[in-house]
């Protein structure tokens, strides 16, 4: 199966080629998945299923891989792979995690199954769970935060959108001791865009209800605070609108450190962090138009850009990061994580630099 | 090729070969725009801002 989708250096091919499947594929997530494999240079995708479109092409469900030769089969009807992509709905994975693996090496999923590491956060958060003993399993997928452990990972859990906006912000003071759990408070802002909510939709996702809006929809007790909570160490006060944006998350973090901070500290310590990184790109107030992060110019990417703000005579530090949440949100993640887990370089299949000009991302 | 630190970000600057005094580059790593204080030895400062109104 190829396409011209995606533009990739051919250095990464010549190396073994994996066979994967996109479970859900007819989801954003899942197209998202199938346009980033498709110009992999290691992997072949054998298999993409959907409940909804079963028999039909991929092309029928997303536009932008009319050239992809592969047609939609049943969810029932697994086929062994070497990786097996899940991006259903949350509580299905979870479900399912055993079918999976019966089929599987190495199963990657982009719900929020097995993201948490205790099972009474699921109580706490979700609607409980019925695969716990998965959860000591799964590996977090973001590489930036979890590299170390993804080798060789057999379970890997994809990270939230608004989490990993929030991680990457977050991430470089945590790890220079600027935050923690008993230093300064973090208030953040998350705008997304509509594709958060999945392709299914509902009323409050309708075109003639979404869009203009800027919409508190979650201003207290997101579910991703658990995430950040789990993996920063960091309570966090957390609101998320939703703005109109197709593709996007743009977190605003608002940090009051109990000590003084300096401009030369907050570079030391975002260079650090982020420098070797090949998906990171810091971005405070230098030159051009984009002086901030910005989710139009990382969308369709798997790039993160973070920068951030000193504002002395309020003691505030404000951080500002930007993804685009179907990619390093969640597909771009998960494929990055993956070359992490089967030793690929990490930017296979993941090359594609964004557009510019571009209108609403 | 020779190299400069960026006194916004610190990180290093690749400068080209003909570089004149009174030049604007930007660093790679942070974007800030630098203004060549001087060539031999290379010395860089922060740009002199753009004046403009941001929607402020």
């Amino acid at each position: 199966m190829s396409v011209g989708t995606n533009a990739d250096t051919p250095d990464a091919s010549g190396g073994e080629t994996y066979t994967a499947s996109v479970v859900g594929g007819t989801g954003f997530t899942g197209g998202e998945l199938l346009r980033l494999l498709a110009g992999h240079p290691n992997v072949e995708v054998t298999q993409a299923t959907s409940r909804s479109a079963t028999n039909k092409t991929v092309g029928h469900a997303h536009p932008n891989l009319r050239g992809l030769d592969l047609r939609f089969s049943d969810p029932d009807d697994l086929e062994s792979v070497d990786v097996l992509f899940s991006a259903t709905p949350h509580g299905v994975s979870m479900g399912q995690v055993d079918d999976y693996f019966e089929v599987a090496d190495t199963v990657v999923d982009l719900s929020a199954d097995f993201r948490l590491p205790e099972a009474a956060a699921y109580d706490e958060w979700y609607d409980g769970h019925v695969s716990p003993e998965y959860l000591e399993k799964a590996e977090y997928a973001l590489p930036e935060l979890n590299r170390e452990n993804l080798p060789g990972a057999e379970l890997i859990a994809g990270g939230g959108c608004n989490a990993t906006a929030t991680i990457l912000g977050l991430k470089p003071l945590v790890d220079e001791g600027v935050l923690g759990p008993e230093t300064g408070e973090v208030v953040v802002d998350v705008k997304v865009g509509s594709s958060e909510g999945g392709a299914s939709g509902g009323a409050a996702s309708s075109h003639p209800e979404r869009s203009g809006v800027v919409r508190p929809y979650a201003p207290t007790g997101h579910r991703h605070e658990a995430e950040i909570e789990a993996y920063l160490g960091l309570s966090v006060s957390f609101t998320v609108h939703a703005v109109d944006m197709v593709r996007g998350a743009s977190a605003t973090c608002h940090v009051f450190p109990d000590g003084p901070v300096s401009k030369g500290d907050l570079w030391g310590a975002y260079r650090g962090a982020y420098e070797d990184e090949p998906f990171m790109r810091l971005v405070s107030g230098g030159g051009g138009v984009y002086r901030y992060p910005e989710p139009k110019a990382v969308a369709g990417t798997n790039h993160g850009e973070v920068g951030f703000e000193l504002d002395p005579g309020n003691k505030r530090v404000v951080v500002f990061s930007a993804i685009d949440n179907m990619m390093k949100g969640s597909a771009g993640q998960a494929v990055h994580a993956t070359n992490v887990a089967l030793g690929l370089p990490e930017t296979a299949g993941l090359g594609f630099g964004g557009l510019h000009p571009v209108g609403s991302p | 090729m020779s190299q400069a630190e960026c006194v916004e970000c610190g990180a290093d600057v690749s400068l080209h070969d003909d570089l004149e005094a009174g030049e604007i580059i930007d660093c790679a790593t942070c974007g800030a725009e630098l203004e060549v204080i001087d060539v031999s030895p290379p010395v860089l400062d922060r740009a002199p801002e753009l004046e403009e109104d941001w929607g402020e």
